[in-house]
């Protein structure tokens, strides 16, 4: 098992973006993360990162390593690093905070910008890089970082058609290396031709399985009827934990 | 070319001076061009403000004594950095609004303390600096500090840069991100301290800042900043010594003068980023 998730709630200042969520990926999976904006995908995956500790609940992740990719990356751009230097960090986990990159380590390098059509773009600076080319240089970095879960949160947006298709051929190739990979996507249709499993999510979860058992007219009519609002005079959840976890703020 | 030897071949405090100023070049210089870098340039500023309480407490404490102050600037700097740190990782507050919050607190304990004494002349004398009186210790205490930021700058290099270029990657790989802002803070107030000892607290933050903002304008790369940087605050300690030997100039403002001179120079002229880069552009390529 990749990730396995048991009552999971996540949330902000105790209202929650995730509620009482419970989900198992298998290892090799290709999922897709699909629900309308502030269905609370963004957050499951920061959940998943621990970059949020749950209000509730448990994420168990089972993969040895795990490589990120967020929605709204904190990369400065404009700072003085080439595109070599800023994809060589995806090797941390071979190097530490202080080994050096062998000679192997830096055709590793050479390979991945490769597969990400970026040969040629070592020595560029990453602030003269287009915004297609930064999602590129993510994917280049992501490659090296040789995970067993991949976590994308909206990798294909803003994207011209010919960068999508490079960048989906990366992902294709992760899940035929048996890596488990889970998605954020809009793009309904790309879904449905290449993701094999769906999770629709709006806080709580609509449906998980199969994505032509999951994005079916009705699932997606119910997922949009999640209201988006904060209740601030909101009740405190009365649906009794699985465990007894704690309680959060509540 | 004798104005420029005789003053450092004839007199020992100019040797010593150039010395502690060459000590605080090298160490002073790359914290700077992390912290300009980072966009935390005002943080030592700042900063600087946060130490001189610990300092002047110091000096109140135990006279005109060198060990006493730098403890007090350390702990006063460290105990601000500490709680900055903590309360933006920990709370909704950004670092910036943490840090103003703490060193203002920092800085008004200090003059409430420093007026219970009564004001003191020699205290200004220490907070402006005493570059042309640096005895041995407080040159082996400059060495000291520049060799230890030199070494520990070295070591969490990757970290570091990582931190700065993309923190939120560095903390999906590993556990450095915390440790490495800490030490990063830790050796600000260092340097800081050491800087205050020839330049004084306030003139210390421009050793630091003006060099790092100067070699933006002629280097693409971190090791190319850096070394421009060092050379950049160099250059600017020699010709603000020089400058106040032969003009009879207080030498912290001339030193920091020298390297805002360098600043505006490259400011101008520097080959990239620069108002000649803007407003002069070369023939663009063809691809």
């Amino acid at each position: 098992m990749a990730l396995r998730v048991r009552d999971l709630t996540l949330g902000y200042d105790r209202h929650p973006a995730v509620h009482h969520l419970d989900l198992e990926l298998a290892e090799g999976s290709l999922t897709a993360i699909v629900g309308p904006n502030g269905a609370g995908k963004s957050t499951f995956l920061k959940g998943v990162m621990g970059e949020l500790p749950p209000l509730e609940g448990k994420i168990e992740r089972g993969a040895a390593r795990v490589a990120y990719l967020p929605q709204l990356s904190e990369v400065d751009r404009s700072f003085p690093l080439s595109v070599k230097a800023f994809v060589a960090m995806g090797l941390w986990h071979r190097t530490g905070a202080f080994g050096g990159l062998s000679r192997a380590d830096l055709s590793r390098v050479g390979e991945a910008l490769a597969a990400v059509g970026l040969t040629g773009f070592e020595r560029r600076p990453i602030s003269a890089l287009s915004g297609g080319q930064v999602q590129r240089v993510m994917f280049a970095r992501l490659l090296l970082q040789d995970a067993d879960l991949i976590l994308l949160d909206e990798p294909f947006t803003a994207l011209d058609a010919k960068t999508a298709a490079d960048l989906l051929a990366v992902v294709q190739r992760w899940h035929g290396e048996g890596r488990t990979v889970l998605a954020v996507l809009h793009d309904i249709e790309a879904v449905r031709r290449h993701f094999p499993e769906t999770l629709l999510l709006a806080r709580e979860k609509v449906a998980h399985g199969a994505t032509d058992t999951v994005l079916t007219a009705e699932n997606l009519f119910r997922a949009r009827q999640m209201s988006e609002a904060f209740d601030d005079d909101a009740n405190v959840c009365a649906r009794p934990a699985e465990q007894p976890a704690k309680r959060g703020a509540a | 070319m004798s104005w420029l030897i005789d003053p450092f071949a004839d007199f020992a405090f100019m040797q010593r001076a150039l010395l502690g100023c060459l000590a605080i070049s090298l160490g002073a210089t790359p914290v700077g061009v992390f912290l300009l870098l980072r966009q935390m340039s005002l943080t030592g500023d700042a900063m600087a403000h946060a130490i001189l309480p610990g300092a002047a407490v110091g000096y109140l404490v135990a006279g005109l004594n060198l060990g006493a102050m730098t403890i007090g600037g350390v702990a006063a700097g460290l105990v601000v950095a500490v709680l900055t740190g903590a309360v933006a990782r920990f709370t909704a507050l950004r670092e910036d609004a943490s840090l103003a919050a703490f060193y203002l607190i920092s800085l008004a304990l200090g003059v409430l303390l420093v007026s219970l004494k009564g004001s003191n002349v020699d205290l200004m004398h220490v907070l402006f600096g005493t570059v042309l009186a640096l005895d041995d210790a407080a040159l082996t205490l400059l060495c000291a500090i520049a060799t230890v930021t030199l070494v520990a700058l070295a070591l969490v290099y990757r970290p570091l840069v990582l931190e700065c270029a993309d923190p939120r990657f560095l903390r999906s790989v590993s556990r450095w991100s915390g440790p490495v802002h800490f030490l990063f803070l830790g050796l600000v107030v260092l340097n800081l301290v050491a800087g205050f000892q020839a330049l004084g607290t306030l003139m210390a933050v421009g050793i630091m800042i003006l060099p790092a903002a100067a070699a933006r304008f002629w280097a693409t790369s971190i090791g190319g900043m850096l070394a421009v940087a060092a050379c950049v605050a160099a250059i600017s300690s020699v010709a603000g010594l020089l400058a106040s030997y032969h003009a009879g100039l207080p030498s912290g403002p001339a030193i920091i003068l020298a390297a805002g001179t360098l600043y505006l120079l490259s400011l101008v002229f520097g080959p990239s980023g620069s108002l000649a880069a803007r407003f002069w552009p070369r023939a663009h390529l063809e691809a």
